[in-house]
């Protein structure tokens, strides 16, 4: 009888065991593919989308805004895809944003991973606020830059004038012709992606990247000190001191020491 | 006997809804119908009423998301509803797996696996493990976990916005449930299905075992799903009290005998027998 119970423990024991192995190995294997999925960067998103951390977060994959796109611009990322499944998606140089001002896209989402005040000015939609992405002109491949006439991207963009405007340069090459090359300004360019699909390059040569991926970072050691709105930053900001101490050798020394000598 | 509709209108009526809810969702996207738009996570009926999945919802409260109303609004209605018919009726009455599952237990006993493979080796408590893990990988990767890989919504936004490789999940599930384990994805491993075992708990929708009617063919153990809520058949004249019971109905349509019947629960009397025979194990 002793004996029994005591079998019977083991069994438990061994069967907590496994379960408990089972239960680790597959937790392994399902956050390690959670995190391969989600790590995706290059993704352009609907307008008005949240952060993509908070996006992944918060998106709950009804397809909603997909449905309610009337130019079927917005895709649903179908296994295979290798991007975070089930979220929405756009391809521009397939089928950009038309930039729908009444923005059916974003009231239908139940969830606010499309967020409305962030496309609404004066209680109002705004879709020219919207903000998926940024165009980059690959200036290697952009004809526009070899001197050969194309405003394709500057006429199709919907702010014209204001998102792509054109430059005149003088074309040194034939002293006598003039480069016109597109310029995007990032303040006012939404991202739609339809510069991209007018490209007439084999591959667009104006393309739209996600924001974080397009543009660097200033960082907050640089403030415009002409630009009021700028300048604020100054306001919040703390004050830190470091103090270098004066090398007591001589300059030739210094330069003698080689680079060892600065840490000195 | 009984007629050919009475040995099949509860599976006729489940496949029409499963099928119907599906074909709505599709015409949703396909043809701009607003009478169900969205799919099974999170959907919008009659461009009014918002519905949704309260697993989803519970695991994005893990992520730490911020919940929007209509989703909690959504996610309360759904759960009320399982709550009061039953949380599993979810499985076998709207979840489009169950479609695939069911017909890998119908080929499963037409070519005889049971005969050679007689051994079950895995738990059915499994679906509550996974059940917790995915909450513990939604608070540890700050998404919805089981949302990256549900195999159910890979089949039901396969339907409604197109399948890319989902049908591999898919034949997948149906291969395993064949071969490998009877009734694996639903009855053993599938978190929602362990997620709406604990929601219909209370439920009231209960299917009613009549002792002194039975003839111990043993017909509705072959076909359920969920073979262990069946224990009393033969013994004892109780409702199926577990609520992994998905109400799916087949058990009361092949019994030839009146042994099994649709019952409202009454909630005092079965409490007290539930508890009873808690003790009793």
């Amino acid at each position: 009888m002793k004996n029994e119970t005591q079998s019977d423990r083991r069994k438990f024991i061994l069967s907590m065991a496994r379960g408990a192995g089972i239960t680790a190995l597959s937790g392994f294997i399902w956050s390690a593919y959670v995190d391969e999925v989600t790590a995706s960067q290059l993704l352009l998103r609907p307008p008005g989308a949240i952060k993509e951390e908070d996006f992944l977060k918060t998106c709950i994959k009804c397809g909603l805004c997909v449905e309610a796109c009337p130019y079927n611009t917005l895709l649903l990322a179908k296994p295979g895809d290798n991007k975070p499944l089930g979220t929405p998606y756009f391809i521009p140089r397939d089928i950009p944003c038309y930039m729908c001002p009444d923005i059916p896209c974003v009231p239908v989402c139940p969830t606010g991973a499309l967020n409305e005040p962030s496309v609404t000015t004066k209680g109002k939609l705004d879709i020219n606020i919207a903000d998926m992405g940024l165009a980059v002109i690959d200036r290697e491949t952009c004809i526009a830059f070899w001197g050969i006439q194309c405003d394709a991207c500057y006429r199709a963009c919907p702010i014209l004038g204001h998102a792509i405007t054109v430059e005149y340069h003088k074309n040194e090459r034939t002293g006598k012709h003039a480069y016109l090359t597109p310029v995007v300004h990032a303040d006012a360019c939404t991202g739609c992606g339809l510069c991209e699909k007018a490209c007439v390059t084999e591959k667009a040569s104006i393309f739209i990247l996600p924001r974080e991926v397009a543009m660097g970072k200033a960082g907050n050691y640089y403030i415009k000190g002409w630009d009021k709105e700028d300048e604020k930053r100054l306001k919040d900001a703390s004050e830190i001191k470091t103090t270098t101490e004066i090398s007591k050798g001589t300059a030739i020394d210094s330069l003698n020491s080689g680079i060892g000598g600065l840490d000195k | 006997m009984k007629t050919f509709w009475n040995k099949y209108r509860y599976l006729f009526f489940r496949r029409t809804t499963q099928i119907g809810l599906l074909f709505l969702y599709f015409s949703a996207n396909a043809w701009g119908w607003t009478v169900l738009m969205g799919n099974l996570s999170s959907s919008v009926l009659f461009n009014l009423v918002p519905l949704s999945d309260p697993y989803a919802v519970l695991q994005m409260v893990a992520a730490g998301a911020v919940i929007a109303t209509d989703l909690i609004i959504g996610a309360l209605i759904i759960t009320m509803f399982y709550l009061v018919v039953g949380g599993r009726a979810f499985c076998s009455w709207v979840c489009p797996v169950n479609l695939v599952t069911d017909a890998a237990a119908l080929l499963r006993r037409k070519i005889g696996v049971d005969n050679f493979s007689k051994r079950q080796p895995a738990s059915r408590n499994i679906r509550y493990w996974t059940l917790g893990l995915s909450f513990i990988i939604s608070i540890m990767m700050g998404v919805a976990a089981f949302e990256f890989i549900s195999p159910i919504s890979m089949l039901h936004r396969g339907v409604i916005f197109g399948f890319g490789f989902g049908w591999a999940a898919v034949l997948i599930i149906f291969l395993f449930d064949l071969l490998v384990l009877k009734n694996g994805w639903c009855g053993h491993i599938c978190p929602l299905g362990g997620f709406y075992s604990l929601v219909g708990k209370n439920s009231l929708i209960r299917v009613h075992h009549n002792e002194e009617n039975c003839t111990l063919c043993m017909k509705c153990k072959v076909v359920c799903p969920e073979q262990q809520v069946l224990y009393m058949i033969g013994k004892e004249s109780i409702p199926v009290l577990s609520a992994e019971c998905t109400i799916c109905a087949r058990c009361i349509e092949v019994c030839d005998d009146d042994a099994l019947s649709f019952s409202i629960r009454k909630l005092v009397n079965d409490k007290k027998r539930e508890s009873n025979n808690e003790n009793n194990d």
